[in-house]
């Protein structure tokens, strides 16, 4: 029988602001343990949570970048559960009233582009972290009470690769839209994974499999890769699944049992008494949506049909999205886009990363490149002088107009001093002059090497080319 | 006496330079020390924090400082042990804080200090705010300066035994379900539950989250004006108070009760009231329509759910607020093998009997598969007992009720009892459902023994400063609030 997988994805992520979600202390990573901490964060008696407006208003963003609604009312839960790392023994969340809901991730995978439903993000808070040593344990609260977004999808992915591409697509949108850094070395994100399979052309959904907190993507689709065949396994040999929290072994990579469905906690979710229900209004939603930004798929597509540059170009304008927006100043009105392209992939991002610099702190304008990529193909320069034109740019601004001026690198393209030059080569060098009127073409190229040493690499090549053709044949 | 003087007539004496705010704290320490062992409304005082805030109130006055800028410039004022003060204990009463000190101010501390007040004793309560009597508190009850075998009422009763018995010229307690009005009927003191938001609650131990509210308990309306004026208003640290304009109520006093209507509500007035209880009651309605009222019957069509209500909301908010005395981070820590182990020590045996009940009670209420039958159901008659309010105050100004249907009961006489106990405050828990503002005030005393009975107003939300006025006419024509225990 054929099985197929079903997979959804909740997926964390660390906002970017300035302060915890409800408390001033900062959103920082990487302190000496319990030093980013105030009574508010620790739990202690007698706090209460503020929420923190950015947090909303980057909640709010993601929500637009993601295609969902954004409803009129949301609302704050508590989610009770007892471990040292929850400094209130309860998560401050959303539960049945989230501040975004229903919308979709499109991403590029294998050949075309997979539209992966979003359920809701929700923002709640981060917990602390708990540290093991051999005699005892210590809790850091620095975590407690970071802004943390859920993004919850519905089961729409069906591989590994599909679950890894979205991760990336999503981080990448988060990214843009400026909402997280997603630093997964910094555990920015994390994973929840949910895995069912069931015969293929079934509709019925599987005995669902929860695996929890991973945080890296390679090790969510080693986990999928592995688990997969696990429950296919275990179906075919006629065996039955339970539902069940699953931990991810990395280094043996396996997944284990943590708990079954009898053992699942009851949360106990009920309505944030210390926050008032969130009733975003126009203004609000409107500034919140004025920050939108271009999605890293729309850009690629928009960078290959505008601008007719190939794919793999238009992913590096993706990537770095100052260099794509300089390409964008620079190709504006420009016949040659492809060569724009070039030179800002090839030599301006080259220099940028070997001197350490940004696109903000360049000495000229975006036009120099439209200047220099026209008057290479205007034959005013060879390519060669092209590269000395763009170092000059790079290293002091100005016009490559003027740069050309100022250092004589025109080439020679006038007939009567050329005419010349073909002239006295062709009559010093009888022997190639005679190889090339016998047909052997390659033989010009010996000629066209003394016309170039004459005029000290002045002469247009092409037009010297055609010269020297010219008078062997004349 | 310098301990018998109001609130008001203190500033007065201190703003005259007559005495200073070293001399009031001392006559409060010495007024304690002599009959605190019978009343046992304080558990702990830091005598030398306590004197060095007067000295320095009493450099300020001679700089200069006046009470119009800071109108409790010098004024002793004790607190419910549920306030966090920086530097100092807050046990609410239990073994489960330990020798926990706050790291912090609260709001209410903090705008009590910036109006002047001399900030001073840890007073005696219910056990996390949760009783009727005090008898909950983990460090033995207080009692009721009126006969010391009865209760003070609770859970602020240790707040309306030092006032009754004159060992603090106000105190800051918190009402959430009759928590401030119910002491202060059973000890003959007025007190004050504010509308949901108008105090701030940042720096007071939750109890119930969406009914607590933080009130004074003094010997007058006038004080309590005094008070509350110092306390309202906005906190960024709190965004359920409300940014709405904070009225002068002090100088808004005075006047008759002419043009008031007062909803006299027919669920209220239910067999079991105490007959002497009710002939006090019927007594102070004729003498607010003596003074100008017009009564009219109203109908509060839900009031007979709101004890049941109440135990579901209250319990299910404490079940969650009450999580964080895990043994983990401050406070008594039992150890145990493994965290679980360690929590239930912890909790097992610091808390007690009647705070383990109503976390019992509010996990099972929150439960899956019980909460559409408890929790959303109470929510639900909450919303409608709120709408019972607001079509009330569509024709009157004000409800008046009896604030407790009996007068103070003996000690031990309800503590095999919950749901007795719990019938104690049936009067004043629709109040904080419905989230307005109530007061209690003395009304007459019970003839043998001779005990204070309560008068309840309840007001239109941010209707405090009616509601005041309303009860300081009623005040200003009887004697009542000029009786004192005899200690």
């Amino acid at each position: 029988m054929q099985y197929e997988a079903v997979i959804g994805l909740e997926t964390h992520c660390q906002l970017k602001t300035k302060s915890k979600m409800f408390c001033g202390c900062a959103n920082e990573f990487g302190a000496v343990p319990n030093t980013n901490v105030c009574p508010v964060c620790l739990g202690m008696p007698g706090v209460l949570p503020v929420p923190n407006e950015r947090a909303l208003q980057l909640t709010a963003l993601t929500g637009y970048l993601l295609n969902c609604e954004v409803p009129g009312f949301a609302k704050f839960d508590r989610k009770n559960y007892f471990y040292p790392d929850v400094s209130k023994d309860y998560q401050i969340t959303q539960y049945d009233f989230p501040s975004t809901t229903t919308g979709h991730v499109d991403f590029e995978f294998g050949d075309g582009i997979e539209r992966v439903r979003v359920t809701r993000a929700h923002i709640e808070e981060d917990v602390g972290k708990n540290n093991h040593f051999a005699q005892h344990s210590g809790v850091d609260f620095n975590r407690a009470g970071v802004p943390l977004l859920e993004i919850v999808s519905e089961p729409d992915l069906r591989s590994a690769d599909m679950a890894y591409e979205y991760l990336n697509a999503l981080k990448d949108i988060l990214i843009y839209g400026g909402i997280s850094d997603c630093d997964m070395e910094k555990g920015m994100v994390r994973c929840d994974v949910n895995i069912s399979v069931r015969p293929k052309g079934e509709e019925k959904l599987g005995v669902k499999v929860e695996i929890k907190n991973m945080n890296t993507f390679s090790g969510v689709r080693r986990a999928i890769n592995y688990e997969v065949p696990r429950q296919i396994e275990t179906l075919e040999s006629g065996g039955t699944l339970v539902q069940e929290t699953r931990r991810w072994d990395d280094v043996a990579g396996i997944t284990e049992s943590m708990r079954t469905k009898e053992h699942a906690h009851d949360y106990r979710y009920f309505p944030e008494p210390d926050i008032m229900p969130l009733k975003p209004d126009e203004t609000w939603l409107a500034e919140v949506f004025s920050h939108i930004v271009e999605l890293p798929l729309a850009r690629k597509q928009r960078f290959v049909s505008d601008y007719g540059i190939p794919a793999q170009d238009a992913d590096v304008f993706v990537g770095n999205v100052p260099l794509g927006d300089f390409f964008e100043q620079a190709v504006e009105g420009a016949k040659n886009a492809k060569a724009i392209a070039n030179w800002v992939i090839n030599n301006l991002q080259a220099c940028l990363i070997e001197t350490g610099t940004t696109v903000d702190e360049l000495k000229f304008e975006p036009a120099a490149i439209r200047e220099l990529v026209a008057i290479i193909d205007a034959g005013t320069i060879s390519s060669k002088g092209g590269q000395e034109v763009f170092a000059a740019l790079f290293e002091n601004g100005g016009s490559p107009a003027a740069i050309v001026e100022a250092r004589g690198l025109a080439q020679v393209s006038d007939s009567g001093e050329l005419d010349k030059w073909c002239q006295d080569a062709i009559d010093s060098n009888p022997d190639p002059a005679d190889d090339y009127r016998n047909g052997k073409e390659n033989a010009i190229n010996f000629l066209k090497g003394q016309v170039m040493k004459a005029s000290r690499g002045k002469a247009n090549p092409q037009v010297v080319g055609e010269t020297l053709a010219k008078l062997l044949k004349g | 006496m310098l301990h018998e003087l109001t609130l008001t007539g203190l500033t007065a004496k201190l703003a005259a330079k007559e005495v200073s705010s070293r001399e009031a704290m001392q006559a409060c320490l010495e007024r304690i020390d002599a009959v605190d062992g019978q009343v046992n409304a304080f558990m702990s005082i830091d005598r030398d924090d306590a004197l060095g805030q007067a000295d320095a109130v009493d450099a300020a006055l001679a700089k200069g400082a006046t009470h119009a800028g800071q109108p409790l410039l010098g004024v002793p004022v004790s607190l419910k042990d549920l306030f966090c003060v920086k530097g100092q204990p807050v046990n609410c009463s239990s073994k489960i804080l330990g020798d926990f000190r706050s790291p912090y101010d609260g709001t209410v501390v903090r705008k009590l200090r910036d109006a002047g007040a001399v900030l001073f004793g840890r007073i005696n309560m219910d056990e996390f705010a949760m009783g009727s009597s005090t008898e909950n508190s983990a460090f033995g009850r207080s009692n009721n300066p009126w006969d010391l075998e009865r209760v003070p009422g609770g859970s602020s009763g240790g707040c309306a035994a030092a006032v009754a018995a004159q060992e603090c010229f106000g105190s800051i307690g918190t009402d959430t379900g009759g928590s401030i009005r119910q002491p202060a009927a059973l000890c003959g003191c007025v007190g004050l539950k504010p509308t949901y938001g108008r105090v701030s609650r940042y720096g007071v131990v939750a109890f119930a989250s969406s009914l607590d509210q933080v009130g004074p308990l003094t010997r007058d309306v006038r004080d309590s004006a005094t008070l509350l004026g110092a306390m309202a208003g906005h906190d960024p640290h709190d965004s359920t108070s409300v940014p709405t304009e904070v009225p002068d109520y002090v100088s808004e006093l005075g006047g008759d009760l002419k043009g008031i209507k007062l909803g006299l509500p027919g669920e209220f007035l239910i067999d079991g009231i105490d007959p002497e209880v009710r002939a006090a009651f019927d007594a102070a309605v004729k003498q607010c329509e003596e003074l100008g009222a017009e009564i009219q019957e109203v109908s509060m069509p839900h009031t007979e759910y709101g004890v049941a209500t109440y135990y579901i909301v209250a319990t299910a908010e404490a079940s969650a607020n009450l999580a964080r005395f895990d043994g983990i981070r401050y406070g008594d820590r039992v150890d145990g093998d493994d965290p679980f182990s360690l929590y239930c020590n912890t909790r097992g045996q610091g808390f007690g009997e009647e705070v383990k009940r109503r976390i019992i009670l509010g996990t099972y209420v929150l439960s899956s598969g019980y909460y559409d039958a408890y929790y959303l159901r109470a929510q639900k008659v909450r919303t409608l007992i709120k709408r019972d309010f607001e079509q009330a105050f569509e024709t009157v100004d004000a409800l008046i009720t009896p604030t407790v249907p009996a007068a103070a009961f003996k000690a031990g006489e309800k503590m095999d009892d919950p749901l007795q106990m719990y019938l104690s405050d049936i009067f004043t828990i629709s109040c904080n459902l419905a989230g307005t503002c109530g007061i209690s005030l003395p009304c007459g005393f019970t003839s043998d023994p001779k005990l204070p009975i309560g008068l309840q107003l309840i007001g239109k939300p941010f209707g405090e400063s009616q509601l005041l006025k309303i009860a300081d006419a009623y005040e200003q024509a009887t004697p009542w609030h000029t009786e004192r225990a005899a200690l």
